[in-house]
């Protein structure tokens, strides 16, 4: 069968009924998506199939066929980083990074269909992707600000403040 | 590596190239007394390369400890290059190979089993630097929260330090001026004076051929420039568009994948299995059975994960086949009284005369506490890669114990250690858990059965039924109180002790103490889970000493104070948190406030937590999170791994738990091993405080304080206690406007 993917044509022999996250993976080299589950629990496997974000793990490949499938590899462009790519950056959101790929996906999906969502709503988009890393305030924010939302930012949000009772001298 | 110039703690030489190498190390010497038996081989040597400086101004850290997403490298090498003062924008990051040259194995696990002592020979010579330098070095493992602390506040700092000095030196030869007036700044070494002016790189070679220093200066506190700024983490950004590689990224030439069922029970073994249908499948390559598994190797996981499924393994059966959880807890209780029937309890700490002042006190609170099992669900499930020909074996996977693998796969297959390659990959989450090289060994003996190299990835079920889970521990409660409210004595007794030995203790002025324990084995492996017994006594004892609080009427963050009078580190986070959280606001009904203290890995760390009664069941709204870890090297990183720990503890707190049932596991994936989601994240606030204490841990104080906090604030808005966790298992029947009646 012909994939569509990221704007190329590749070709697949496979089992139609392979979840589309294995022949991504293993079939077509692109390792950016990644296996946390395998139920649809999860959403690490998230990956667009016509600009909608799907489980690429409970999706079988066959399913796919003529429709254009956008993978972690595919979110930016030729002239750079998604936005939320850079928002990722700048919130410095992943920890161990694992879960982010379908955090970003799920969350650049969201955009597409809502360009300025309110918090319910972004919590609503992405109550699928876990982070065990429990990076979620930092997605929010993330997305807040790729929404060009991040100059209003409720003033609970997560602040880091420094302080330093005692500047004694010390050594080591 | 190229000849040192000397032995010692600090070595320095030039490499091809004319990079500069400077190493903080410990070289045995001479093989005598109690190290020679622990050192491999002649003229081995234990060095760990920190730092190489190369003609070309670049400055490249080696870090011996692996990332999992706590920012450690970025945090190491920002303590190396702010002593070196190098240009920053110059400074790259490599993660020291899984070899010996970076740590003995043996004497690394020594420590770790505190089955060695400490040999003589590496005791402290120089402000107790050695033996730090020492247990860094040996123990290339990430955990117990140890890389900034140790690896960083020794090791770094004292190789940038030196490597700072001995450019000094080189310039100030070269140029023939004193060496005070050389001055190092950001990459670049100037005499003011005549105008002269190069780059690092220039002296790299002259300054490889000088003796290192023995105690470099290092860097006060208000003259760091690198440390305590929050520069990005360096692995971000191959995390936001797919290329980063984890362990299951991993490709190697001609490889297949490998997919497997565990014995359900732990201890079983493999009986027999029907494999005919399953190897005559297309895409199958072997069935492979093993001791305690089977496995099937295919030319894709799906495949592969397919098939072994469709097997009917036959397992031997074992005495826990009938264990259930509810069986184990007995178990606990049973241990606990024949331990305090027969008087052979276990001590961790007495103080004073608890039982006498007990027997006696006007008032006697009472309470048992419980936990259940937990596995980690590292977001990347388990995997390992390995190829094997003749006699050599690489491996590739995320390991916090990249050292430990080789010697464990190198064990496991009968070869020798120099012949194992292990490529450490980043790790999607640890948590202790890739501490162990159970799926690394395994993967091993697929792949040699299998005759060709293997990606062996567990399905999550695999994943949770399979994990060296944080154990199930039962905790019991007396406190004596005096007629006028004062708390005499505290006694507690609980099942199964591990690490760290302080966590159980209570930092406040409670005169009579007895702490005790009694072990009572279950069949369930046990692993380091984040925080390890801190995440259960945290919860218990700063639940119960809230219990205590409302026993005596005291507000308990007050009463917390009163008895932390004696301790200002304590005191200060406590009122950091609590002024942050605003505490004394009033709350509105159904909402409740709780807090709590703990001080794990070197770090104090209070937690208040805000909960809303929202249909019977608790939301957790809002947590404010105050941190003492002495200085935080990186702000933002310190606030991200506390974010991340109170999550990863909230999750175990409301959700969290593995039971057991006929002696396996129950659970089995994410819909009945939950996992907050991001509608039910609170908003975390974090607030550092650089006392100036001695640096503590990062990546787990944050997790103990949460659970406490959250049942603390379920009182204080229903007036149900918790004492077991999780907290979904509870039901609660508190209507908002009972609690005006
Ligand atoms: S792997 Fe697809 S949702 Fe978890
Ligand atoms: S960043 Fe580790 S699971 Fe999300």
């Amino acid at each position: 069968m012909e994939l569509l993917i990221n704007g190329q044509v590749r070709r697949l022999d496979v089992d139609p009924q392979m979840p589309l996250l294995w022949a991504i993976r293993e079939n077509l080299g692109l390792t950016g998506t990644k296996f946390g589950c395998g139920v649809a629990q999860c959403g690490a496997c998230t990956v667009h199939v016509d600009g909608k974000a799907v489980r690429s793990c409970v999706t079988p490949v066959a399913s796919v066929a003529g429709k254009a499938v956008t993978t972690i590899e595919g979110l930016g462009s030729d002239a750079g980083l998604h936005p939320l790519q850079q928002a990722w950056i700048e919130q410095q959101v992943p920890q161990c990074g694992y879960c982010q790929s379908g955090q970003l996906m799920s969350a650049a999906a969201l955009l597409m269909e809502n360009p300025a969502p309110d918090d319910a709503a972004i919590d609503a988009a992405m109550r699928g992707n876990l982070c065990r890393c429990g990076m979620y305030g930092r997605i929010r924010r993330a997305i807040r600000q790729a929404a060009g939302r991040s100059t209003e930012a409720p003033a609970s949000e997560p602040a880091v403040g420094v302080y330093e009772p005692r500047r004694e001298k010390r050594h080591g | 590596m190229g000849k040192w110039t000397r032995r010692g703690l600090i070595t320095a030489g030039v490499l091809a190239g004319g990079v500069f190498a400077v190493g903080v190390a410990i070289r045995p010497g001479r093989r005598q007394g109690e190290l020679a038996p622990l050192v491999a081989g002649e003229g081995e040597a234990m060095v760990n390369d920190w730092v190489l400086i190369g003609p070309d101004n670049v400055v490249t850290a080696v870090i011996p400890h692996s990332e999992m997403g706590q920012g450690v490298h970025t945090a190491l090498t920002q303590m190396l290059a702010d002593e070196l003062d190098a240009d920053w924008s110059m400074v790259r990051i490599r993660e020291a190979p899984a070899e010996d040259a970076y740590a003995n194995y043996a004497l690394g696990r020594g420590y770790i089993l505190g089955d060695t002592r400490v040999p003589k020979s590496l005791d402290p010579t120089i402000d107790g630097l050695f033996l730090q330098v020492g247990k860094a070095m040996h123990l290339q493992i990430t955990g117990g929260s140890n890389s900034v602390r140790n690896t960083g506040r020794v090791g770094m700092r004292v190789a940038g330090a030196a490597a700072r000095q001995m450019l000094r030196e080189a310039a100030a030869e070269a140029w023939g001026v004193p060496v005070q007036d050389v001055v190092a700044a950001a990459g670049r070494l100037l005499h003011p004076a005549t105008g002269r002016e190069a780059t690092y790189g220039q002296f790299a070679p002259a300054a490889g051929a000088r003796r290192p220093p023995v105690q470099p200066t290092l860097k006060r506190v208000d003259e760091f420039r690198i440390m305590g700024t929050s520069v990005p983490r360096r692995d971000i950004p191959a995390k936001v568009d797919g290329s980063a590689r984890f362990g299951i990224d991993a490709v190697v030439e001609g490889m297949k994948y490998a997919a497997v069922v565990n014995a359900p029970v732990f201890g079983a073994v493999l009986t027999s299995v029907d494999a005919d249908e399953v190897s005559r499948r297309p895409g199958v390559h072997a069935v492979v059975t093993l001791k305690d598994a089977v496995a099937v190797v295919a030319d894709g996981w799906w495949q592969a994960q397919q098939a072994v499924a469709s097997l009917r393994p036959q397992w031997s059966a074992t005495e826990a086949d009938s264990r259930s959880s509810e069986a184990l807890y007995k178990q606990f209780d049973a241990s606990m009284a024949q331990a305090l029937e027969d008087g052979r309890e276990e001590r961790d700490e007495q103080v004073g005369d608890a039982r006498g002042v007990l027997a006696n006190a006007a008032r006697v609170v009472e309470a048992t506490y419980r936990v259940p099992f937990l596995a980690h669900a590292c977001m990347e499930p388990m995997n390992a890669t390995v190829a094997l020909s003749d006699g050599a074996c690489e491996v590739w996977l995320g390991s916090q114990n990249p050292l430990g693998t080789k010697h464990d796969v190198a064990a496991a297959l009968g070869i020798a250690p120099e012949t194992v390659r292990v490529h450490n990959h980043y790790m999607g989450g640890g948590f202790g858990r890739r501490s162990q090289n159970d799926v690394a060994i395994q993967a091993a003996l697929i792949a040699r059965e299998a005759g060709v190299p293997v990606k062996l990835i567990w399905s999550r079920e695999e994943d949770i039924r399979h994990d060296h889970y944080r154990p199930a521990v039962t905790s019991r409660f007396r406190a004596g109180i005096a007629a006028d409210g004062r708390i005499l004595a505290w006694e507690n007794q609980f099942v199964d002790k591990h690490e760290p030995v302080e966590a159980p203790l209570i930092p406040y002025a409670v005169a009579n103490r007895f702490v005790h324990f009694t072990s009572s084995p279950t069949h369930v492996p046990f692993g380091p889970w984040r925080s390890v017994d801190h995440s259960q006594h945290g919860f218990f004892t700063e639940a119960f000493f809230d219990e205590v609080a409302a026993a005596v009427g005291r507000d308990p963050y007050e009463l917390r104070r009163e008895l932390l009078a004696d301790k200002p580190r304590h005191l200060a986070v406590l009122d950091l948190a609590a002024g942050k959280a605003g505490w004394t606001r009033p709350r509105e009904p159904g909402h409740g406030r709780g807090i709590a203290l703990q001080q794990s890995f070197g770090s104090i760390v209070a937690t208040v937590a805000e909960v809303a009664m929202v249909n019977n069941r608790p939301r957790v709204e809002r947590v404010v999170c105050a941190v003492d870890a002495g200085y935080a090297v990186t702000p933002d990183g310190l606030s991200a791994q506390m974010e991340s720990g109170i999550l990863y503890g909230l999750t175990a707190a409301l959700y969290g738990e593995i039971s057991i049932d006929n002696g396996a596991v129950l659970q089995s994936n994410f819909h009945d091993y939950r996992v907050v989601r991001m509608d039910e994240a609170p908003v975390i606030e974090v607030h550092i405080l650089n006392s100036g204490a001695p640096m503590g841990g990062g990546g787990e104080p944050g997790t103990p304080g949460i659970a406490p906090a959250v049942a603390n604030a379920i009182f204080d808005a229903t007036g149900h206690r918790i004492r077991e966790l999780p907290i979904s298992r509870h039901d609660f029947d508190y209507r908002v406007e009972e609690r005006e009646a």
